[in-house]
């Protein structure tokens, strides 16, 4: 099949002419895209141009532009198959996608644009030269996050910043905004710190054992929420599981596939088969979306792999969010009265990636007293989207305050999510929020600690004096 | 301007060069070719928009090529994203004074390829004018500006009791307006009317960069209908910068109900038995088995196993009211052979019922890899005898047809699958598309119900009107837009230029003869 037969001056057709789709094969020479994996051009004439995608897409909400709506993307996908070059314009679209997935839920013809951005995005890394301050900052980023011990180590400076208040008087004095607002980003999401809580490597679980299981401990999520993690695990035991956390875990790759960096994450996916592989764990419990949405494509990732392939399925389909697990074992530990109003905000890896909405709901409902609330534009991305909101901080900002506007407008007490990006995002926004009007800071916390405490017969006072 | 868009009021600077910011050599536009008149638009646009805002090159122009009907496709020369009324007017007069052609967009949604761009000309892109500006409880009124979302409207008006009646399918994305351009529908047009029926004012940019109000808060403006005249005018006689459209209170009591019949006959029949009982329902949507098997595919919506058809029925109203006419039909539908009979007992399941419904357009895609929506109208009565022919049609031509219509009011949406990998199979779908088109003609019907001719159908309008009868509506389009340069292409299938004599009338139209009119 040819492909430089076709039209690519961008004049295809004339005025009320039919023209023919073009035909869409391997990529035209000269254009955006190599050969290895190119967007998928069987998934992009999946696309019928409805668009149905443009209101939940967050780019487009906040600038109404075709280029950075999913219809748009596909289209430029499209355009670089055909022959046009990868441009800046076109990559500062590509990564101007949040990578929310709220469009795949919407799309009622099925397009898979999960696979199509993340194919581009690898393509985009190999093939774009990135100015040389924003390949530091995505160097920093990436030599940082997916190590759980870096972050640990940065964990001690963190405090004993917080805790002089150091912190909270350098963002006075916007001086990191004006070195680089991204590192400012990075600065201002961090979460306030409490104690490591180090897990033991195997719990059994409190009465019968109902099942084994694994535990991913995350690099974000133990670093910084390592409240999180214990909680995981007490409300596993206490539903009848035991509970095993690998030492040999490290960093699942979410946020490397997320960013188009092919190898890398398939360096992490395979440490992570190995790591859970040998442990006999009848699932791979996680409780961060955005690592568990990943998982759960691990046999896509390594499909090329034959020696990790098959494997890499098995593994996949044991992957389980904490809701998912919870709801399908059903609750056998008793569960204590919370008596508090709760907004719950669905992670977009959680809802749009994984389907996952009912389950953490329900979980959350059969707590007596707590009343859980809904919030408006619920679908959209408050912002956070992996590392986005320190690659693009600005949007980021934006959608993180519209989402604080719309958490707040609820009247809730508690804001509670289950994934630690969101949390670290709309925390901080919802801290912008207050204090500019000077309204009643917000309690806010995973579905999980919610849980335990109910189980614990813990106070709502947990909760809600932050 | 001619006098015919002289509305109530005139809000424009009569020169607006200032405003424009336009010097007395990029006025100057004799002699310049067509790239120079666009660079001297985008020249305006750049002064008066921020950088995002002016859209020139290649690969983002492309972006724009085509609407919600992909298969037409033309780069715009130029997209520029005004972001109020007064940089819109502005862009439009530019345009004007460099003879530019233009065309409007909201969220790019339509389906007749009304939006497609000029080549030569501007695409004015509104998406970024989406401010809700009043929203009047008492009065039943919003004023909202062109890119709000159909939608959003009735989310703003539902905490106050009110929503906006017409519902595209689209209705989740579709832009106002586009939706007073194209004077859209939707499923519930049967009781509640079209777009025109809910748009009570306008301000409006003529083409040449005028700013005018037609019609008002209160109904019935005194004069001619000018806004009659402009909704549904498909962007040729200019572009709406903002809507007063009535808002309609929410109804007591709402009941959906999902009927499965095992032929598309009886569910035709059972539609018009409802109405001849004197019941209007706020809908009545018919699917035959096709469609359904798409709309299953995307959103799972649970339709009844094996119909052969299925309806959609929903009552509103006064609760006394909707549980008399609800009894009543659930009687015609058993009398007319219906084997189930589901009534939503909560909102979820009234939205998934509407879901299957409002994707099945888009959801063909999952059973065919290209399809054409085609959008006729017939008299309800001939609805079994159109759909046996068109059933026929696509067994001798072996092009497949899922159907999904209004059926309260006849208006069809045949769904024309075809695969474009083969070879000829785009012609045949075409041929088969126009031959439906050509059915609804001889039953007394009309070629678009609610989508529009746009560039789609501009072919078929001479099957429809005599050369006369498009040569009057040609002088009602040249009293609005004398230099012929707002969406031209559209609607009409041979356009002439203003003051050209039209057709083949070798002397004045008979019109003119008769001192009634005059060519501007």
């Amino acid at each position: 099949m040819s492909t430089t037969e076709h039209d690519t001056d961008g004049t295809l057709g004339e005025m009320g002419g039919v023209v023919d789709p073009v035909d869409l094969g391997m990529p035209a020479p000269g254009g955006a895209f190599d050969d290895h994996n190119p967007p998928d051009a069987a998934l992009i004439g999946d696309c019928v141009h409805c668009g149905f995608c443009l209101p939940t897409c967050p780019t487009y909400v906040l600038w109404g532009e075709e280029m950075d709506s999913p219809r748009g993307r596909i289209y430029l996908m499209k355009e670089g198959l055909e022959g046009e070059p990868m441009t800046d314009s076109m990559v500062g679209h590509f990564d101007a996608c949040l990578g929310c997935m709220a469009c795949v839920t919407a799309c009622p013809s099925g397009v898979q644009y999960d696979t199509l951005i993340e194919q581009t995005r690898a393509q985009v890394e190999r093939h774009h030269e990135r100015p040389a301050q924003e390949k530091a900052l995505r160097g920093l980023v990436f030599a940082l996050f997916p190590h759980p011990r870096r972050l640990q180590l940065l964990r001690g400076p963190l405090r004993a910043l917080q805790a002089t208040g150091l912190d909270r008087a350098l963002r006075r004095t916007g001086l990191l905004d004006r070195i680089s607002p991204h590192l400012a980003a990075m600065e201002s999401l961090a979460p306030r710190l409490g104690r490591p809580e180090p897990l033991p490597e195997r719990i059994a679980a409190t009465g019968t054992r109902r099942m084994t299981v694994g535990l991913l401990t995350g690099c974000v999520q133990g670093a910084f929420f390592p409240g999180v993690n214990s909680a995981t695990a007490r409300v596993l035991r206490a539903e009848g599981c035991d509970v095993v956390v690998p030492r040999s875990q490290g960093c699942c790759g979410a946020l490397s596939v997320h960013n188009g960096r092919e190898e890398e994450a398939q360096g992490y996916a395979r440490a992570l088969v190995d790591a859970f592989e040998s442990s006999g764990v009848e699932r791979v419990v996680v409780n961060a979306a955005g690592c568990g949405s990943s998982m759960k494509e691990y046999a896509a990732l390594l499909a090329d792999d034959p020696a990790y392939a098959a494997r890499a399925q098995e593994f996949a389909e044991k992957v389980r969010d904490i809701s998912e697990i919870l709801d399908e074992l059903g609750p056998v530990a008793p569960r204590h009265p919370l008596e508090m109003t709760i907004a719950y905000h669905d992670a977009c890896h959680l809802a749009h990636a994984q389907g996952v909405r009912a389950e953490p709901r329900r979980l959350l409902e059969a707590i007596p007293g707590l009343e859980l609330r809904e919030i408006p534009e619920g679908d959209l991305c408050c912002g956070s989207a992996g590392i986005y909101n320190i690659t693009n901080p600005e949007p980021a900002r934006e959608l993180g305050d519209r989402k604080a506007h719309n958490i707040v407008s609820t009247g809730a007490e508690v804001l509670v999510t289950a994934n630690p990006g969101c949390l670290m995002q709309v925390t901080s926004a919802i801290e912008r929020l207050t204090s500019a009007d000077g309204g009643r800071p917000m309690g806010m916390a995973h579905t999980i600690e919610v849980l335990d405490a109910s189980i614990r017969g813990a106070p709502t006072t947990t909760f809600t004096t932050a | 301007m001619g006098d015919a868009t002289q509305g109530t009021s005139t809000t424009s600077e009569s020169s607006g060069l200032d405003s424009t910011g336009l010097d007395s050599t990029a006025l100057d536009s004799s002699g310049l070719d067509s790239s120079g008149r666009i660079a001297a638009v985008a020249e305006v646009a750049r002064r008066l928009l921020p950088d995002a805002g002016v859209i020139t090159d290649r690969a983002r122009l492309r972006t724009y090529e085509c609407d919600g009907l992909a298969h037409y496709r033309v780069t715009p020369a130029l997209v520029v994203i005004p972001q109020d009324a007064e940089q819109l007017a502005a862009l439009v007069r530019a345009c004007a004074e460099q003879a530019v052609p233009f065309v409007a967009r909201g969220s790019g949604t339509g389906l007749s390829g009304g939006a497609l761009p000029h080549a030569e000309g501007v695409l004015v892109v509104t998406s970024q004018m989406r401010a809700i500006r009043e929203v009047r409880r008492d009065d039943q009124r919003a004023v909202v500006e062109p890119g709000v979302i159909n939608l959003d409207v009735t989310k703003a008006a539902t905490p106050v009791g009110y929503y906006y009646a017409p519902d595209p399918s689209s209705q989740q994305i579709c832009s106002i307006g586009g939706n007073v351009a194209e004077n859209s529908g939707g499923a519930h047009c049967l009781k509640y009317g079209f777009t025109t029926n809910h748009v009570l004012g306008a301000d409006f940019v003529t083409p040449d960069g005028d700013t005018v109000s037609l019609g008002g808060a209160a109904p019935d403006s005194p004069g001619y209908d000018l806004l009659g005249a402009v909704v549904g005018s498909e962007g040729t006689l200019g572009i709406v910068t903002s809507a007063t459209v009535r808002l309609v209170r929410l109804p007591e009591e709402v009941r959906t109900i999902l009927v499965g019949f095992s032929s598309t006959d009886q569910a035709g029949a059972a539609t018009s038995a409802i109405i001849a009982a004197g019941i209007v329902p706020a809908a009545i949507e018919m699917m035959d088995a096709l469609a359904i098997e798409a709309a299953e595919a995307a959103v799972h919506c649970n339709y009844p196993d094996g119909a052969g058809a299925v309806l959609v029925i929903e009552l509103d109203g006064a609760a006394i009211e909707v549980e008399q006419e609800y009894a009543e039909v659930r009687r015609l539908c058993d009398d007319h052979g219906a084997f189930e009979q589901r009534l939503a007992t909560d909102p979820a399941e009234r939205a998934l019922i509407w879901k299957g419904r409002k994707s099945a357009f888009a959801a063909v895609g999952r059973i065919s890899p290209d399809y054409i929506v085609q959008d006729g109208v017939i008299p309800r009565t001939a609805l079994p005898e159109v759909l046996t022919a068109i059933a026929e049609l696509s067994g001798s031509s072996g092009v497949r047809v899922a159907n999904v219509f209004h059926a309260g009011d006849g208006n069809l949406h045949p769904l024309v699958l075809f695969d474009d990998e083969i070879d000829g199979a785009g012609e045949a779908a075409e041929r088969v598309s126009g031959a439906i088109l050509d059915l609804c003609i001889e039953h007394g019907g009309s070629i678009t119900g609610e989508h529009g001719v746009g560039m789609d159908k501009s072919k078929y309008m001479p099957r429809m009107y005599t050369d006369e009868d498009l040569d009057t509506m040609q002088l009602v389009r040249c009293a609005f837009d004398p230099q012929n340069i707002s969406n031209p292409g559209k609607v009409f299938p041979t356009p002439r230029l203003c003051g050209e004599v039209p057709g083949r009338h070798k002397g004045a139209h008979p019109l003119q003869e008769a001192g009634l009119a005059e060519v501007f």
